[in-house]
């Protein structure tokens, strides 16, 4: 399986009043072409301003380092003209709240086929296949549609127009940035079967960036958990979320209530998050680790290979 | 959108009322009367007194103010006491070139201040911005008399480039227009800033990037009409404020419009004249500010919904 996306030592920094903040902190995984990654972690830990740092759309004043190769080509080292190229047609991105990613004063129809009259096809053309992507995106009648303004659509038919918009360049790898968070709860499980179809049809790369497990759980076939910035553990889906190498994937998964069974309440998170402005000292996570010990106060762990596929940054993560 | 259109002309007949009677209170509140001023200083306390009857001023005020909203009902507004001829045939003579000026300085003001806004509005906090924004606060602080005579002396004088003053060919509605159009060109220039930066930091100028749009392409397709909104409201505003200037720049430029026929009616105390061209101003300002609500729900079709529901 070749690999899409490589990310490797990835950094962001983001200006702030004490100097630059480290909100991306040498992070590492790789997108298989045909796969979904979920990235996984609480607000702050750096999961969107990763998404943002690969399809080059990082606030200004942001700052990059380490490496981010596109199918072989290093992205961080090409020029704006090529990493404009890319973005739409390769890479492109769904965005968490549908109703503000959509321009209020412009139609639907013209919105998903900009990419596609900016790019030369005839009126014609481009209403056949805004047609087509809205159709597959799983809006009815999208004939009728076309003609519609944001505001006249349901929560759930946005974001199926922001899906649209998305395959309009058709992208290779698709980064969804919380896409269903925004949603009511019975629309959010049918986007991300649509998302999930599309993605096993058309044989997208994917990274599903989200605060949810249980999105991740069902649409990922790998994950990478981040926490304040650093990757935490990442591997295949499954196996993490069964056997987590990490105190806090464990502490995540602990968290999630299930439904069927009446357990008591699901156990939260203690403590608060750490953010990469007020980060503590060696493992970002050991305040609120409940294996914590004084090596973890001192010295950051690395990330480390813990089975096949599986790698964390814990001192201990064979007994996590 | 009907119902809004009648409703708000309905304000605006309260409005006219108000201004109407305003106006009459002011002309009537400020020192000097008509007839003394219309005799000279030689007339004889009975011709004084036989004009004044004549003009029918000798009535108690709230008599006056009856019969005067009377006529304003019916769109009468005497004959103008110095010219003896009907005072609002006098405004309508100088309304074209006062119309001129204000269209020309409009024209100015957004073409300019448009550019100026995009400008700077798109690239927050570069050099270009704080040159616009430095430049635009020195242009809305000049006063208009002020501005209108430095024209005159480095364009008039200085380079003998554009006539100083009068009318009648194209040069010379030039500097005029410009002085009037310099403030009007800040604001606009400042609000359209504003509300550029703003509109390109809403999550649709991302998507908008995200399908490999340059900046330009993402400035003139996505973010220029969401930021036009505010815009227009303060041209329509603006252009009715641009009245007001008026009076003021004709005055410097010896301009032949309702400005200076307004100054030279309020110095002779003419009074139907001043309440004429109130009356006209108060109810073009009000179509203005009606126009630019209507602009305004045609661009962001929210709007029209609201409006229809």
């Amino acid at each position: 399986m070749t690999d899409a996306l490589e990310v490797a030592g990835l950094v962001v920094d983001l200006p702030g009043r004490g100097g630059p903040v480290r909100v991306v902190d040498d992070v590492s995984f790789d997108i298989p072409a045909a796969t979904t990654v979920g990235l996984i972690g609480e607000s702050g830990s750096g999961k969107t301003m990763t998404a943002n740092a690969v399809i080059d759309l990082l606030p200004s004043g942001a700052t990059t380092g380490g490496s981010l190769r596109w199918r072989g080509e290093e992205l961080l080292r090409a020029s704006r003209a090529r990493r404009r190229q890319v973005r739409g047609h390769e890479i492109a991105m769904i965005f968490q709240d549908p109703l503000a990613a959509l321009n209020p004063t412009q139609t639907v129809g013209r919105q998903v086929g900009e990419i596609l009259r900016r790019a030369g096809q005839s009126p014609q053309q481009v209403r056949s296949r805004v047609i087509e992507l809205l159709d597959r995106a799983g809006i009815p009648e999208p004939a009728a549609r076309l003609r519609s303004y944001p505001h006249e659509f349901s929560g759930g038919m946005r974001q199926r127009a922001m899906i649209a918009l998305a395959l309009a360049g058709s992208p290779a790898l698709l980064l969804a940035d919380e896409p269903t968070t925004a949603l009511d709860v019975t629309v959010q499980a049918r986007i991300l079967r649509l998302l999930r179809d599309i993605q096993e049809d058309e044989g997208l790369a994917m990274l599903l960036v989200s605060h949810d497990l249980r999105v991740v759980a069902h649409v990922a076939h790998q994950v990478v958990v981040m926490y304040a910035g650093r990757v935490a553990e990442r591997g295949p889906t499954s196996a993490v979320l069964r056997e987590p190498a990490h105190p806090y994937t464990r502490a995540l998964v602990d968290s999630v209530p299930a439904v069927r069974t009446r357990t008591a309440l699901a156990h939260p998170l203690p403590g608060t998050p750490a953010t990469p402005a007020n980060r503590p000292s060696g493992c970002a996570f050991h305040p609120r680790c409940p294996i914590a010990r004084e090596v973890c106060r001192v010295e950051q762990p690395s990330v480390r290979s813990v089975g096949s596929g599986r790698w964390a940054a814990c001192h201990f993560a064979e007994e996590a | 959108m009907t119902r809004v259109v009648v409703k708000r002309l309905l304000v605006g007949v309260l409005v006219m009322w108000g201004a109407a009677s305003l106006i009459f209170v002011i002309v009537r509140a400020a020192p000097g009367d008509p007839a003394t001023l219309l005799l000279g200083p030689d007339a004889a306390p009975d011709q004084i007194r036989e004009l004044t009857a004549k003009l029918g001023l000798d009535r108690p005020l709230p008599v006056q103010y009856v019969s005067y909203l009377g006529d304003v009902v019916r769109l009468r507004f005497g004959d103008s006491y110095l010219f003896n001829r009907p005072a609002m045939a006098e405004v309508f003579e100088r309304m074209p070139a006062t119309a001129e000026l204000m269209l020309a300085s409009t024209a100015i003001a957004v073409i300019a201040g448009l550019t100026l806004g995009l400008i700077a509005g798109g690239r927050p906090g570069k050099v270009v911005d704080r040159v616009v924004s430095a430049g635009t606060i020195a242009l809305q602080s000049f006063p208009t008399f002020w501005s209108g005579i430095m024209l005159i002396l480095i364009f008039a004088l200085a380079l003998r480039l554009l006539p100083s003053a009068g009318s009648g060919t194209p040069a010379h509605l030039v500097l005029p227009a410009i002085t009037l159009a310099l403030p009007f060109t800040a604001t606009v220039a400042r609000l359209t800033r504003t509300s550029v930066a703003e509109t390109m930091r809403e999550q649709y100028i991302n998507t908008a990037r995200s399908k490999g749009l340059t900046e330009r392409q993402v400035l003139l397709g996505h973010a220029l009409r969401n930021s036009l909104i505010p815009v227009v409201t303060i041209i329509g505003l603006h252009m009715g404020g641009l009245m007001g200037g008026a009076v003021v720049v004709e005055n410097v430029f010896a301009w032949p419009g309702v400005g200076t026929l307004v100054v030279d009616a309020v110095a002779n105390r003419d009074y139907t004249v001043v309440q004429a061209a109130t009356f006209l101003v108060a109810g073009i300002v009000m179509i203005f500010n009606l126009a630019a609500d209507l602009v305004y729900s045609q661009l962001d079709p929210r709007i029209r919904l609201e409006s229809a529901a």
